[in-house]
């Protein structure tokens, strides 16, 4: 299988008055094609801003300090804005966690679907661009689809932006989807539907997907590698079966005892004790070693990455 | 007590219909709550589960006062407050919060957290200065938000960050209904869990009320103690978790079962692509409305829509072929 990206040490910064949050922290990856890489972690592990830093859409004071992007040759860390935007909504496309920052609130959604297409391909015609974001519309699930190209972004319920978002993201056919908790508000039978779909575009065009979520049950139906997030780094990164069901990191270990099984009874949940600390205010040595149930003195010292039993993870303890 | 003064609220018949314009010259209606029927006990919780745009925030929207019902009626404290806004509600006001489905949107932008959990003690209290930083401190503690965070804006969070934020600010007025609306979905499974366990410890300590609104049915099945299953604008199916689990009698509800992703079995089959055609409130079927997608159907189910049928203790379902 051909590469389709690699990442290589790359560091997104944002230089605020408090101080230098490094939210996302030497991490490196690769997809191949027709690969499907999922990346979890808590709330503020920085997951979402890789994905934002793989199309440079880091809005100031934040800025990639270092790293390569390669994607089909070229670096994008080091693209133009001009040829950045070419490929954004094109080649790569992204689904934002947050609906509103693709959707424009006062334009009908089936405008902004017949737009994004003429935009990147403007030898279409404007029938043509409707048809095909009718089409859009109606294979991510959306009811009524040709009298819903009338409506607003408010008149839709949450799944339904969720779903005009994620048609607006597949509409060009990109290479790479990065697609960013794109099934949070849809329930689940529409959600299995849209994974099914995804991971079948991905499958049978040979495109990449990285898949972004904190939902493991889901990564454990489409990925083929995770990488675990904590503190703006991937302390666990390997194959799907590797990471979830023989975890070694006591950080995916507690992710995993975290999940409310279907069959257990109203009992108290596990939790990790403590939360993720401030990325200003990160404890000396392993980031996770205040919460960490195996921590002792020589986890004051930020570990290696070492390979072990076919994955790369961070942890003193495991050797 | 009685059954009556054990139910904190009392929904009968609401209906709620937009009108939204199908092309550029034509409008319709949408049917988004047809006759919805529910009754809250006090001190339990009640999650309401279903298709996407099967009105679920609506309904949790209409009960908060910020959409005014068409018909029916929404008996809280004794009082119909279906058609009333928030401001109309006088005292009854801060006893219902809502925590909104969308973290992004429901934060004011231009203000800090301390101001954002501020302001609702502002207007609903007497408290002073001093006590109202008091309760701003114990909230945040309660939902594991740094203290350090309260002079930054909501932008400057991620999303789960912003979500506790949000039930901070909902359970700030020690409301007793709280109308929860997917609270975890935006959140990753370890602070789901630390939510889950932190919204059961506040349901027992202040005998809170929810109306869970969520996709997650193995957090239904963890946290409920009646469920409400929604299609299209009306229940299809009700009752006590354990019934709903052990026996779910409605096709819809046995279709939303079998697809929850599950870790322990992660298969992801072509069968969740033959589900038919999805209806729409816009032009709804004659029939039941779920016969389009309903493996069970017949010829029968197209004729007329089923009633919802009492089937003994807080047991209803609609189907004619249960
Ligand atoms: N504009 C900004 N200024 C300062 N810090 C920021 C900014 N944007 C994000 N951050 C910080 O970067 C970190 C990573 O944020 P990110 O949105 O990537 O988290 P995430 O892993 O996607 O979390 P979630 O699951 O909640 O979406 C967070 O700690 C956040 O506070
Ligand atoms: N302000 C509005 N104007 C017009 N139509 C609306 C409005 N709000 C909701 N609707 C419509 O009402 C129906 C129910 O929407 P609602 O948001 O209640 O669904 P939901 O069950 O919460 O779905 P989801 O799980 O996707 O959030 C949808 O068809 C939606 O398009
Ligand atoms: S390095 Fe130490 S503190 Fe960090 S995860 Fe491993 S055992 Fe825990
Ligand atoms: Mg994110
Ligand atoms: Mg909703």
């Amino acid at each position: 299988m051909s590469e389709m990206l690699r990442v290589e040490n790359l560091k997104t910064y944002f230089d605020t008055r408090k101080g230098l949050v490094k939210a996302v922290d030497d991490i490196s990856f690769s997809i191949n094609k027709g690969e499907i890489l999922g990346i979890v972690g808590e709330s503020g592990a920085g997951k979402s801003i890789t994905g934002f830093s793989l199309i440079n859409l880091i809005d100031s004071p934040g800025e990639i300090v270092d790293g390569s992007i390669l994607f089909n040759n070229r670096d994008l860390a080091h693209l133009s804005e001009d040829e950045l935007s070419k490929i954004r909504g094109g080649e790569i496309s992204m689904i934002f966690q947050d609906p509103q920052m693709s959707l424009n609130p006062v334009i009908t959604i089936g405008k902004q679907l017949i737009e994004t297409v003429l935009y990147h391909n403007p030898e279409t015609s404007k029938q043509d661009a409707h048809k095909k974001s009718v089409e859009m519309l109606e294979l991510v699930g959306m009811p009524a689809p040709e009298k819903r190209m009338a409506s607003y972004p408010h008149q839709l319920s949450g799944g339904m932006k969720q779903r005009v978002v994620i048609a607006m993201a597949l509409i060009n056919s990109p290479k790479l989807l990065i697609a960013d908790e794109p099934t949070t508000a849809l329930d689940v039978t529409i959600q299995a539907q849209i994974l099914f779909l995804m991971k079948k575009l991905t499958k049978e065009f040979g495109s990449s997907l990285i898949l972004i979520t904190h939902d493991i049950a889901v990564v454990a139906q489409m990925c083929d590698k995770i990488a675990v997030m904590y503190a703006g780094r991937i302390v666990e990164y390997g194959s799907n079966k590797d990471v979830l069901y023989n975890p070694k990191h006591p950080y995916t270990k507690g992710l995993i005892q975290c999940l409310p099984r279907l069959n257990e009874e109203k009992t108290r949940l596990y939790q990790i004790p403590g939360v993720m600390p401030s990325l200003l205010a990160l404890p000396v040595g392993c980031y996770f070693s205040d919460r960490c149930p195996y921590a002792d003195e020589e986890c004051k010292v930020y570990p290696e990455t070492i390979t072990l039993e076919g994955r790369l993870v961070s942890c003193h303890k495991v050797k | 007590m009685s059954q009556s003064q054990m139910n904190i609220l009392k929904i009968e018949n609401i209906e709620k219909i937009f009108e939204i314009k199908v092309s550029a010259f034509k409008s319709k209606n949408l049917y988004a709550l047809n006759k919805i029927t529910l009754e809250v006990e006090r001190g339990k919780t009640i999650s309401v589960v279903g298709e996407s745009g099967c009105g679920k925030t609506t309904l949790g929207k209409v009960v908060s006062g910020l959409y005014q019902a068409e018909k029916g009626t929404i008996k809280f404290h004794g009082q119909d407050i279906a058609h009333k806004k928030p401001l109309q509600r006088g005292l009854l006001q801060k006893d219902i919060q809502m925590i909104f489905q969308d973290p992004y949107s429901s934060l004011n932008p231009r203000k800090k957290v301390k101001d954002i959990l501020e302001q609702p003690l502002k207007i609903h209290t007497k408290l002073n200065k001093a006590d109202r930083m008091q309760a701003i401190e114990k909230t945040c503690a309660d939902v594991g938000i740094d203290l350090g965070y309260l002079s930054r804006y909501p932008h400057q969070f991620s999303g789960g960050q912003r979500q506790r934020i949000a039930i901070a600010r909902a359970i700030i007025l020690n409301p007793e209904l709280v109308i929860a609306d997917e609270p975890i979905s935006a959140l990753d499974v370890s602070i789901q869990a630390q939510v889950l366990n932190l919204l059961m410890d506040l349901q027992q300590k202040l005998n809170l009320t929810y109306l869970f609104i969520t996709h997650d049915i193995s957090v239904v099945k963890h946290l409920s103690d009646y469920v409400a299953v929604m299609y299209l604008g009306e229940i299809v199916e009700y009752g006590t978790k354990e019934q709903i689990f052990s026996h779910p009698q409605h096709p819809y509800t046995k279709m939303l079962f079998l697809a929850v992703p599950d870790i322990d079995n992660p298969v992801l089959s072509e069968k969740v692509l033959e589900t038919g055609e999805i209806p729409s409130p816009i032009d709804l079927p004659d029939g039941c409305y779920f016969a389009g997608r309903c493996p069970l159907k017949d010829a029968d189910c197209e004729k007329e829509h089923p009633p919802l049928v009492e089937k003994g203790d807080q047991y209803k379902v609609r189907c004619i072929k249960v």
